[in-house]
């Protein structure tokens, strides 16, 4: 057959083809280019330095209180009782309470609890929720099971969960972290279920199979590293959930006892005199929405730097 | 002015030093350079051109559908004497349908899903037309038995996802060709589909714009449906138009160098001659192989798909054995049964002395280093969070070898597959399709496999770097002694790189013999279907000079 021709060989012994090296600057530098994470970062990271440096904020102890400086105006001066007995005079920046405690100073410390609660309510539901996924999308027969539970918590209102769980334990920090991370957890096992699904059948999985890969390094090699952009965004929208949930559980007077000093409980009590003093409520409520607008913002920012596939998919 | 194509009539399109600047930080300035051409009425031109040479974005200028970043900085694009590039919105709107219209490549996402077939050929002229509802109807009737579909009510009736992707592009066609625009343009309309159903659409296209006397712009990037469908080609690289001929010009004089290779390029559909060692061993033997899929749910009675059934295959070393089929026809279902990527139903899969279709995943592991695959998407087929390294040592680390023993060799395969062995470190968006999909074939070949399955491995890339990886498989397989399964639709690619065929249908093997025997002298009527659909077969690719071949 005269007309048969050979794939011509002319780049027989060719050198190495060049490494096409594709110019990309550094992720911090992407993310940073971003306004939404600068904005959202610079916002919680000045929240951050708040909690940590409170002490030193010109603040008095969030718990002191001074019957001579009750319902003072913000701004006003007034003396305060240290646990000494000794009388100060201090100026009210954000004015007081009804017992004379100054709002300014339990504003500043709120910060902790609530950027504590956020962070830990996150940590955890990730924790727990990448776990249960990652069984749930590899063991097919414990899938059913499992999930069928992640849908009946889900048919529960969150809040009403914790309302239950803070109500069965006594209320300290970590039993309203647990009691709001629980509901959470549900949310993040589904994600990382379905993240797990569609990862294991991608090509890369299937050649690592091939290549005698055991289902265990599998898991953690090839599947967990590729679901962690989307995890950490879900992780911000936890994060922002549950300071407002800690806030509310504190309103109800069901989360932390109303002397710690946390956002919903300094609103909690103000509640009650909202029409001569709004200030009461003003103050930490403005705190704690400039925080869970600086964490979505955040997160949706980061969504759109590390995730941009599943941003285009949903 | 019907069915002239060389009318001296006013060219329906007329493109005039078109230039698009691409946005900044891309990998050259301009998407489209200097680029110039006419369609006149009742003419077929194709653009061709490697991904990346700018041919879609002609396409979607000329629909004024340029997405925003894509700005055109000179020229200027006349539809029938009118700047597109210059009319308003509202002007493109009302063009567009009436005087051009687009057919695209992917038919399931350019219908609308939940809309049907009817409603989506009478929106048109709904926005377009004052007629009357009954008289839409009859048009829309009328259009869809022009387009052959069988069961005109029916197809009106029915949603996308109920038609075959033949189909549903002959709806598109319905859509675009409805107003009788005056100019077509096709964007690679017949990629997505199956090898007989694209002959099905090229004569279709053909002859509904002969009878309309409809301008043809059309976009592809294979040689054979240009050899098949135009009368004018433009050759485009790199934005950049490199020659314009009419067909038999072009395809048997090509003048500028990159023509000359990227007609060269093309397989040539008569098989290539290789001697071979006749009483080499058996490296795979499948006996009567099925997989049988049985979707049972609570609600519903048991559905069985035969995937794949009796398939019977033997492999000796040193050989290349393919299987050639259309999308369904379960080739790659016996690829991943063969690797025990998915376990087989029936049958037995004999890797040399071993039997692995019944191993449990346990027994399996010390046999899966013999069998090694590479996938058809270079994209996906490395994990994008390791470096390219890390991926090729995996696989000789999980069977003992030490890191640094890993590396030499991962160092000395990179060598192999022509690949710097520095860009080891380097992570897989680094690299092109086709330095990926070399990467992949190092990763197998770490493994010092008996048995390299390549699952459409050449399918994703361009014709120029399938070529080379083409090349590479069979100097590999050459000097390496290996067996090689070669899963393909394509059968330019087969006649190239495959000793033996196996033509799939329906899960079924219906022909099975010599590359020379399959080729040469196909027994069975799907083979001889299968052939007489290959686009462009009149015409002799693989060497720099084609030319028409028995017509």
């Amino acid at each position: 057959m005269e007309n048969a021709t050979l794939i011509e060989p002319n780049a027989q012994g060719a050198p190495p083809a060049p490494v096409a090296v594709v110019a990309e600057a550094g992720l911090l530098r992407r993310l940073w280019r971003n306004w939404t994470v600068r904005i959202g970062g610079v916002v919680l990271a000045v929240l951050l330095v708040i909690a940590i440096l409170a002490p030193w904020l010109h603040t008095v102890d969030p718990t002191l209180f001074d019957a001579g400086s009750r319902d003072l105006l913000p701004g006003a001066m007034g003396e305060i009782t240290d646990l000494d007995g000794q009388t100060l005079a201090h100026k009210f920046l954000f004015g007081s309470d009804s017992f004379g405690r100054d709002i300014y100073s339990r504003v500043i410390y709120g910060t902790r609890v609530s950027l504590i609660v956020g962070f830990a309510v996150a940590a955890l539901s990730l924790l727990f929720g990448v776990l249960l996924g990652l069984v749930s999308g590899t063991l097919r027969w414990l899938d059913g099971p499992l999930m069928r539970l992640m849908d009946g918590v889900m048919a529960i209102p969150g809040i009403l969960i914790a309302i239950a769980l803070v109500a069965l334990w006594r209320a300290n920090l970590w039993t309203v972290v647990v009691a709001i991370a629980i509901p959470e957890i549900p949310r993040v096992t589904r994600l990382v279920r379905s993240l797990v699904l569609i990862i294991r059948e991608e090509p890369y999985v299937e050649a690592a199979v091939s290549l005698g890969t055991s289902t265990f390094v599998l898991m953690f090699r090839h599947i967990l590293p590729n679901t962690v952009a989307p995890l950490i965004v879900q992780g911000t929208y936890i994060c922002a959930s549950a300071i407002l949930t800690e806030a509310i559980l504190s309103f109800l007077g069901l989360g932390l006892p109303a002397d710690i000093p946390t956002w919903g409980n300094i609103m909690a009590e103000g509640r009650v005199q909202f029409n001569q003093y709004p200030h009461n409520v003003f103050f930490p409520g403005v705190f704690l929405a400039f925080t869970v607008l600086a964490v979505n913002i955040l997160g949706d920012g980061l969504r759109d730097i590390l995730d941009p596939k599943m941003s285009r998919r949903v | 002015m019907s069915g002239d194509p060389c009318g001296n009539t006013a060219p329906v399109l007329e493109v005039r030093n078109l230039s698009i600047s691409l946005p900044q930080g891309g990998d050259r300035g301009l998407a489209v350079n200097q680029v110039s051409f006419t369609v006149a009425p009742g003419e077929i031109v194709c653009l061709v051109g490697e991904s990346g040479s700018g041919k879609s974005v002609i396409a979607h200028s000329v629909m004024g559908l340029l997405p925003k970043a894509l700005k055109a900085t000179s020229g200027e694009i006349l539809l029938q004497g009118e700047n597109v590039l210059t009319a308003s919105l509202e002007t493109l709107r009302e063009r567009r349908c009436t005087r051009m219209a687009m057919i695209f490549q992917e038919p399931m996402t350019a219908l609308n899903p939940v809309m049907r077939c009817g409603e989506q050929i009478d929106e048109v002229l709904r926005q377009h037309t004052k007629l009357g509802e009954a008289e839409r109807r009859a048009r829309v009737r009328k259009i869809i038995e022009e387009v052959r579909l069988p069961d005109p009510e029916r197809m009106m009736a029915s949603y996308p996802h109920q038609l075959s992707g033949g189909q549903r592009q002959r709806i598109v066609i319905a859509i675009a060709l409805i107003l009788g625009p005056s100019l077509l343009i096709a964007d690679e309309p017949t990629t997505a589909l199956d090898v007989t159903t694209q002959a099905q659409i090229l004569k279709l296209i053909r002859d509904l714009q002969r009878d309309h006397g409809t301008g043809v712009l059309f976009i592809t990037h294979d040689f054979g449906v240009v050899a098949e469908i135009a009368d004018r080609v433009a050759v485009l690289r790199s934005g950049e138009l490199v020659e314009m001929k009419p067909k038999a010009e072009l395809l048997a004089r090509p003048e500028h160098e990159y023509t000359r290779m990227l007609i060269a390029a093309v397989p040539s559909i008569k098989p290539r001659e290789r001697t071979l060692v006749e009483d080499a061993p058996v490296v795979l033997k499948t006996d009567r192989l099925s997989k049988t899929y049985i979707d049972k749910g609570w609600f519903k009675g048991e559905r069985v798909v035969q995937a794949a059934s009796d398939v019977s295959l033997e492999l000796r070393r040193g050989r290349t054995l393919g299987i050639v089929g259309e999308s369904g026809s379960g080739k790659s279902t016996v690829a991943r049964c063969i690797t025990r990527l998915i376990d087989p139903t029936g049958g037995s899969i004999r890797l040399g002395q071993d039997e692995v279709a019944t191993l449990s995943a346990r027994a399996l592991r010390p046999l899966r280093r013999r069998i090694q695959i590479v996938f058809q998407d270079p994209y996906r087929s490395l994990n994008p969070r390791r470096s390219v390294g890390a991926s090729i040592i995996e696989g000789p680390m999980n069977y003992g070898l030490s890191r640094s023993q890993a590396m030499e060799r991962a160092r000395e395969l990179m060598r192999t597959v022509r690949l710097d062995p520095d860009a080891l470190s380097r992570y897989p968006h680094q690299f092109s399709g086709g330095q990926r999909q070399r990467i992949c074939i190092a990763r197998a070949l770490a493994m010092e496999p008996e048995l390299l399955v390549a699952d459409e491995a050449v399918s994703a890339l361009d014709v120029s770097v399938q070529a080379q990886v083409l090349r590479l498989l069979d100097e590999i397989r050459d000097r390496l002694n290996l067996a090689m399964l070669f899963i393909t639709h394509d059968l330019r690619v087969a006649a190239q790189v495959c000793d033996d065929v196996a033509v799939m249908s329906q899960g079924r093997v219906v022909e099975y013999g010599s590359a020379a025997q399959v080729f040469g002298d196909p027994r069975h009527e799907y083979t001889r279907a299968l052939f007489a659909a290959a686009p462009g077969r009149g015409y002799q690719f693989g060497k720099s000079s084609g030319q028409p071949a028995d017509q």
